[in-house]
């Protein structure tokens, strides 16, 4: 039996960053929000605090923060000609499951996606040619521009206490900063983090090839600093334990430190946790949506939740399951090339060189989230000419580490055996004076990637899992393989004792080892409903008060990773809701 | 070597009491993990005793502490695999939640797949492990004529490279690739992960590579110590809590 509840203004299903940000921002307009949270509440000074909090095992090898797979997950597959099969475990990408979802266990990299994106057919094709982008390559333009997300870009790097240096303030060049940036108003919040010794190494290197290092912008904060919302941050410790762990130290910019506790002081908020979303209600006309239903997982009971709003803010994954579950648009089908929801699914790519340097001590283990140097001079330099080389897209290059820590990462040179005394000196020699340079690459957006529903298996709600279709194509293996080489030219240069060079991948993309948590596309934005499934405010085209809100309207995938636009767009969204579509319920964008 | 084993694992068979067969207790340090470990040693936390095992039989212990002996070997890197507790790590692991399949998507059907689409057997990880030594004890039995524990090195060695680069496979059918990937990545936990798990005795994982463990609080150490060694005697959650 389902008990009806009685009609809130707003539902907003998850409580990461996009759902803390809309239920700040609109219980603030005096909307009653209420939000819905699969996952437990828990909090810094319980949950992320010392010394529990520095366990690797726990969080980065058990997943503890992250989604139960015994409970719901996908099945994955590399074409339409394979059986998709679960993915019984987590690997490739880790979201979040708890009061804000990834957004806790993130790193911080933020980064603002330009036109280069947003309008990225228009610029091939007057670049090169309609014909430069191959006839399965689905991009398409975003409907938006920079210049109209700069203003809330500004506004998520400084609720989240981004370190960095801006390269362009309005149109003028600064040394140190990325000179291939968009022109911003102002800089970062808060000064870049100090240099770790290698992404000074590397900032060295590729200055002196001629690029133009610069330190990575990101959400740890290099000074105590309080955000515009009053949200106090620690300085960052350079702990080590970032990606995958809370922050003990209430330095890396969080929802459940910022936003989330602001909304929860808000009484037009209220929050329900161990609260599972599992259909989204259509009316009878199928214009409108009148709430979700949900279930307690603490005891099984089901609940109707009307609302005049709903807002899908459960990860780029979950979002596109829900609208398929829910009967919401027309399904995407690769063969036929119609129906939006489920198209343009996008991933990332990489290639990775690890440096060693004996006798150097990099000393890993002090590192920030996003202590890392970068280069851009192949990703959103756009003299940066494509013709030759025959890609769409781009990469950009860091040198740093990842999450070095000791189950993860032990690196030893290649041809080192993997157990006995000869391994174990390796890696009581090499784990501090090695250090890795890596490529990070976009992947576009391809006729045969996408999601639907699993014909075979379900959830623990007797609900289908959604299935994923992907693999690289022919665009990123081109990309991988100048990728590779300029890294392996930089790690040249710097005179390593020995060297594992990158090398493009050429396998089928597999669901392990962890690759990063960037999935994109599903319900692409895009300007009309025949190519997208929600417009240029995250509504949806079908129910105009349904608004979909994540990295899954992204219609293809930059190099970057995704939360600087994902944090922009939230409260892009945030502010038509308030300012327009409130006063006036409808499309706010006539199809 | 092989023969004290062998020995012993036949006693604890047919004793009766089994606790009486605990074996010694010391943890055997290396000099220089003595050394950095100089107070610590000093209470070292019980040895692995045949009876404290929650999952592994016999046979499965006798096999366990043969194997981390072998790929951990005592020397002047460190203590040896069964002195760092790596078998007492796995033990508990496969004991406990994690071993039992928590998180684990366990609904068929039940297909091998492609290696792209990860693990796909209807085995939590303790039935794998369990097969897989049943498997390489019933391999080396046909090669050797002994079981894995009781074979001399130069055969270990053998019977490891063959599980690592798949040369050879399993009568019963459990894929090796997969049985050799949750063999290794455990053997590293118990190495590296923290001691309140049992591996990583001492933090002597730790300090081989000079990781100084939970303490974290580096903000004036990165230009501090940039490009030096940083002094280590590590710290795990139980020192602090
Ligand atoms: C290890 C890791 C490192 C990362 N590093 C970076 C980085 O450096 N830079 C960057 O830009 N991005 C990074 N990301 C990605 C970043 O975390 C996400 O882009 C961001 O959190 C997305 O926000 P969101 O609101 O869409 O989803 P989330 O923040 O994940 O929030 C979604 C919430 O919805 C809940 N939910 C899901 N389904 C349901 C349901 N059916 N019912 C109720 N609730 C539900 C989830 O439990 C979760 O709490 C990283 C991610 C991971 C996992
Ligand atoms: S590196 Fe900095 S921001 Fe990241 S968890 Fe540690 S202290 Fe927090």
């Amino acid at each position: 039996m389902t008990t009806k509840l009685r009609e809130v203004d707003v539902v907003i299903v998850g409580l990461g960053w996009t759902g803390g940000i809309l239920s700040k921002e609109l219980a603030e307009a005096g909307l009653k929000v209420v939000a819905l949270e699969r996952g437990a509440p828990r909090s810094s000074e319980s949950d992320y605090s010392l010394p529990n909090i520095r366990d690797e095992l726990r969080y980065v090898v058990r997943h503890d923060l992250m989604q139960n797979t015994a409970r719901d997950t996908i099945t994955v597959r590399n074409n339409p000609q394979q059986e998709a099969l679960p993915m019984r475990r987590l690997g490739s990408f880790l979201p979040g499951e708890v009061v804000g979802g990834s957004g806790v266990h993130w790193s911080g990299h933020t980064w603002r996606w330009t036109d280069m994106e947003f309008k990225i057919r228009s610029n091939y094709e007057e670049r090169y040619g309609k014909k430069f982008i191959p006839d399965d390559m689905t991009i398409q333009d975003w409907g938006i521009s920079y210049a109209e997300l700069e203003p809330y870009y500004d506004k998520f790097e400084y609720t989240a206490a981004v370190s960095g240096k801006a390269g362009n303030i309005g149109g003028r060049i600064q040394a140190g900063g990325n000179p291939f940036e968009a022109p911003r108003t102002r800089d970062y919040p808060l000064p870049p983090l100090t240099p770790i010794l290698a992404s000074e190494m590397f900032t060295d290197a590729a200055r002196n090839a001629g690029y133009h290092p610069f330190p990575r912008p990101s959400a740890n904060a290099s000074q105590p600093y309080t955000n515009p919302d009053g949200a106090k941050f620690g300085g960052c410790q350079y702990c080590g334990y970032c990606q995958r762990f809370g922050c003990e130290a209430n330095a890396k910019g969080s929802p459940h430190m910022t936003v989330i506790p602001i909304a929860m002081r808000n009484p037009n908020f209220e929050l329900r946790t161990h609260s599972w979303v599992t259909k989204v209600l259509k009316d009878s006309d199928g214009k409108r949506v009148t709430g979700v239903t949900y279930t307690n997982v603490l005891n099984g009971e089901e609940f109707e939740q009307p609302a005049n709003i709903v807002l899908l803010c459960a990860y780029a994954i979950n979002n596109v399951h829900l609208m398929l579950l829910s009967g919401l648009g027309q399904p995407y089908d690769p063969v036929a090339q119609t129906g939006v929801i489920g198209k343009n699914y996008c991933y990332q790519t990489g290639a990775a060189a690890t440096l060693f340097f004996e006798g150097k001590y990099f000393n890993p283990f002090m590192n920030a989230g996003g202590s890392n140097a970068t280069i851009d001079d192949f990703n959103t330099n756009w003299a940066f000419d494509r013709a030759p080389l025959n890609f769409v897209g781009g990469y950009n290059l860091s040198g740093g580490f990842n999450t070095p820590l000791p189950i993860g990462y032990r690196p030893v040179p290649s041809g080192t055996p993997q157990w006995g005394s000869d391994w174990k000196r390796a890696t009581a020699k090499w784990y501090q004076t090695a250090m890795v340079i890596n490529a990070s690459g976009s992947v576009m957006a391809n006729r045969y990637n996408c999601y639907d529903l699993d014909p075979t298996y379900r959830n623990a709600f007797g609900q289908p899992l959604m299935r994923m279709t992907f693999d690289y194509r022919d665009n990123e293996h081109k990309m991988g393989r100048h990728a590779a080489q300029i890294v392996n030219d930089i790690a040249k240069s710097m005179n390593p004792t020995r060297l594992n060079a990158a090398s493009a991948r050429t396998d089928p993309w597999t669901v392990v080892p962890y690759q990063s948590t960037h999935n994109t596309g599903g319900t692409i934005m895009g300007t009309n409903p025949r190519d997208s499934a929600v417009n240029r405010y995250l509504q949806s085209w079908d129910c105009h008060n349904l608004f979909v809100v994540g990295a899954n309207v992204f219609p293809h995938n930059s190099s970057y990773n995704p939360t600087g636009p994902v944090g922009a767009l939230a409260y892009w969204t945030a502010d038509a809701i308030r300012n327009r579509y409130v006063k006036n319920p409808g499309p706010l964008v006539q199809a | 070597m092989t023969g004290q084993e062998f020995d012993r694992r036949g006693f604890l068979k047919s004793a009766v009491v089994v606790g009486a067969a605990a074996a010694s207790a010391a943890t055997i340090a290396s000099p220089e993990v003595a050394q950095a470990e100089a107070p610590a040693a000093a209470t070292p936390s019980a040895g692995p005793d045949a009876a404290d095992y929650a999952f592994f039989n016999l046979d499965e212990a006798a096999f366990i502490e043969a194997l981390v002996d072998h790929m951990i070997p005592a020397d002047e890197v460190s203590p040896k695999g069964t002195d760092l507790g790596v078998n007492v790590y796995i033990d508990r692991a496969l004991a406990g939640s994690w071993g039992k399949g928590d998180r684990l998507y366990m609904q068929g059907p039940w297909k091998q797949g492609a290696p792209s689409q990860g693990y796909q057997l209807p085995l939590t990880p303790a039935q794998l492990y369990r097969a897989g030594i049943a498997a390489t004890n019933a391999h080396c039995l046909k090669a050797y004529g002994k079981t894995f524990d009781r074979i001399e090195g130069a055969q270990r060695e053998e019977v490891l490279i063959s599980l690592s680069t798949g040369k050879i496979s399993f009568d019963n059918g459990l894929p090796v690739r997969v049985f050799w990937t949750t063999l290794y990545q455990t053997v590293i936990e118990g190495m590296f992960s923290d001691p309140i798990y049992g591996g990583n005795r001492n933090k002597a994982g730790w300090a081989i590579i000079g990781f100084p463990g939970i303490i974290a609080v580096h903000r004036d150490h990165v230009e501090q110590y940039r490009g030096k060694p940083f002094p280590t005697k590590p710290l795990g959650i139980s020192d602090m809590s």
